[in-house]
């Protein structure tokens, strides 16, 4: 858990030229960053996003993705244009912004999930490890195989709670100790000790939280790289959200995590790094863009942009 | 009240209540309407049900529960038995369903999970409008241009490469037989088939197939594991609607098997099924008993289609119980 308290403000994440000031309260917050935004000069609060505050969260990190000027459109309509960005290794990622700015298009492109949508195209490039999962001669079944992905309502399938865990594996012939690979993912998410005794039971009869879950487990049974979570937590109730949440701290250590959220405070609560996308009206055209990206109590507390401080202390979106 | 402007202004009290009652004669009305309607249906069902079996009455008392096993039908000897009917329902409506499930899925299958929007259009109304020309005319080109096309290439194929099989007996001598009959069925099962599991495939929450996609699973792994398993009990009712209509169909049939009388293991044979003999013989029918035995042949019909739709409501709802239950 992070929250942005103001104590416990670490100095590295500000070695920009910007005065540190001690902040207590969101509103405060705002207005130092309203602040620090005036002493820039206009035009850049506007258009391409500022890059990445330096961190040493993401110093000698690897990074998994880099995003290299990203467009995505839906047939003559712009999703998200121009966004560049890398999420590092055993990190929380958390894409935050208002509806409709894009963030579950950003994911989905990662893992190639936009891929069936009508009309998609793209531009720009994302390099998994180095390698463009959009060249040509790419699988598309081997990325989503590393890279999973849990979606924002819970969508076991309509089998037994063991074939939800199994299915996959044994698609991809990890056959051998199936029984223990399930329970390692069951496990892993945190729902072992509730299933164990009812594994051949229907998936259908958990509870929504559960279901996520499970749908966790499925992910990380076969074992992937980075697991893709678009805002897991919304549909669920916040007993559910929580330990969602928690098991996130422990996932991270495993995996790389990216999760979309339209809840600010989750994003606090969970992330390592945030990226605050916005939707861009300046060229007549509305496209979702990246305003800002960095540490997550860098965003919360001291953030560079205006549009990035308007929302994180609500008051907009 | 003076000058009172609109209606409700001089409609107080009595008047008011006028207008509701004259409500009321129409809700009655049309309810009375509606209900005789949907009475009249289950009086025309019951009428024609009665009919059949008092028309088979006779013939029932006469050869008893035998008739279904006996196979010979002489009319003039005052011989009848639905076994050879029964053979020849039964032998084109199975070949006719084996034929049309995978193809109806296959075809359903592509033009809900693998066509563009726009072959989509144009497929999926023209797989509908196959279902829409007339049996008579489907009939007629099964006589006059299938029926050849099979005895000169298709039969003597697979007799020569099947021919151990007894089913692919010798190549029949017009083209008409039970082999023809089961492709016309087949022809007219495979719309229904196609377009209800097509619906059924679509309606597969988008949900699954993405996250079965997003565990990395190919497109056919996404179709078995996903969409075939949601879809199942949908398309064994689909396959049993089918199975009706195969069963029931007569004047395509009739047009095509060739009117047999005896009981042939080769489907390039003639043969006749029980919709088939009715049609065939109804006009001609000269001695009660004779029509008697057509009305005993509709009787076995009649329960062999109750029986398929009963059949079908179970299978849908076992599968569907299968569903939400535990495994």
């Amino acid at each position: 858990m992070r929250p942005p308290d103001p104590s416990e403000m670490p100095a590295t994440g500000a070695s920009n030229v910007r005065p540190r000031v001690r902040i207590q309260t969101p509103a405060l917050a705002h207005e130092a960053a309203q602040a620090a935004a005036n002493a820039r000069p206009t035009d850049a609060l506007r258009g391409s996003p500022r890059g990445e505050q330096d961190s040493a969260l993401t110093v000698g990190r690897e990074a998994i993705f880099d995003v290299q000027d990203l467009s995505v459109s839906y047939g003559s309509s712009q999703a998200i244009s121009g966004v560049t960005l890398q999420i590092h290794r055993n990190l929380i990622t958390a894409i935050i912004g208002p509806s409709g700015c894009g963030k579950t298009t950003f994911i989905r492109s990662l893992n190639r999930m936009n891929d069936s949508v009508p009309g998609f195209t793209i531009d720009g490039k994302i390099l998994y490890h180095g390698h463009d999962i959009y060249d040509r001669g790419v699988d598309r079944v081997e990325v989503r195989r590393r890279i999973g992905m849990v979606f924002q309502r819970p969508n076991p399938f309509p089998k037994s709670i063991y074939d939800n865990v199994a299915w996959a594996p044994r698609n991809l012939k990890m056959k051998s100790g199936l029984d223990e690979r399930v329970e390692r993912a069951l496990r892993g998410a945190a729902l072992w000790d509730e299933v164990k005794d009812r594994l051949k039971d229907s998936a259908l009869g958990l509870s929504g939280g559960q279901q996520q879950r499970l749908c966790i487990a499925r992910a990380i049974a076969i074992q992937p790289d980075v697991l893709l979570l678009d805002e897991p937590a919304s549909a669920l109730d916040p007993i559910a959200t929580a330990a969602i949440e928690e098991l996130m701290q422990t996932l991270k250590n495993r995996y790389t995590i990216v999760i979309v959220t339209h809840n600010m405070q989750q994003a606090a609560r969970v992330a390592d790094r945030t990226a605050f996308f916005n939707l861009d009206a300046s060229d007549g055209r509305r496209t979702g863009v990246l305003v800002e990206y960095g540490d997550t109590d860098v965003m919360f507390t001291r953030p560079a942009d205006t549009r990035t401080s308007d929302y994180v202390t609500g008051r907009f979106g | 009240m003076n000058a009172p402007i609109g209606l409700t202004g001089t409609l107080p009290g009595d008047a008011r209540s006028r207008v509701r009652s004259a409500d009321r004669i129409g809700d009655g009305v049309l309810y009375g309407l509606c209900m005789l309607a949907s009475l009249l249906a289950v009086v025309t069902l019951g009428a024609i049900a009665y009919k059949v079996i008092d028309g088979a009455s006779a013939s029932i008392s006469q050869f008893g529960l035998g008739f279904l096993t006996h196979s010979a039908w002489r009319p003039n000897f005052g011989i009848f038995g639905a076994g050879t009917f029964l053979y020849g329902t039964a032998v084109t409506s199975f070949a006719a369903l084996l034929l049309a499930v995978p193809l109806g899925i296959s075809i359903g299958l592509y033009l809900s999970m693998m066509a563009s929007r726009r072959v989509r259009g144009v497929i999926g109304p023209l797989v509908e409008m196959l279902a829409a020309i007339p049996s008579v005319i489907l009939g007629f080109w099964g006589i006059l241009v299938f029926g050849p096309f099979l005895q000169a290439h298709l039969e003597p194929f697979l007799h020569r490469t099947l021919g151990f099989l007894p089913i692919f007996g010798a190549p029949s001598s017009t083209g008409s037989g039970l082999f023809n009959a089961s492709l016309i069925l087949t022809i007219m099962v495979v719309p229904i088939i196609a377009s209800l599991s097509r619906d059924l495939f679509l309606a597969v929450p988008q949900e699954l197939q993405e996250g079965a996609t997003a565990l990395g699973a190919t497109r056919w792994e996404v179709l078995r594991g996903v969409v075939l398993p949601s879809a199942a009990s949908g398309v064994a009712a689909a396959a049993f609607l089918g199975l009706g209509r195969a069963l029931g169909e007569a004047i395509a049939v009739t047009q095509v098997i060739g009117a047999g009388d005896f009981i042939h293991v080769s489907l390039f044979q003639t043969g006749d099924t029980l919709a088939s003999r009715i049609a065939d013989q109804y006009q001609g029918a000269a001695t009660p008993q004779l029509v008697a035995s057509l009305f005993y042949l509709g009787l076995i019909l009649m329960v062999i289609g109750l029986i398929a739709n009963i059949a079908a409501q179970w299978i849908a709802r076992r599968f569907d119980v299968g569903r939400v239950a535990a495994r």
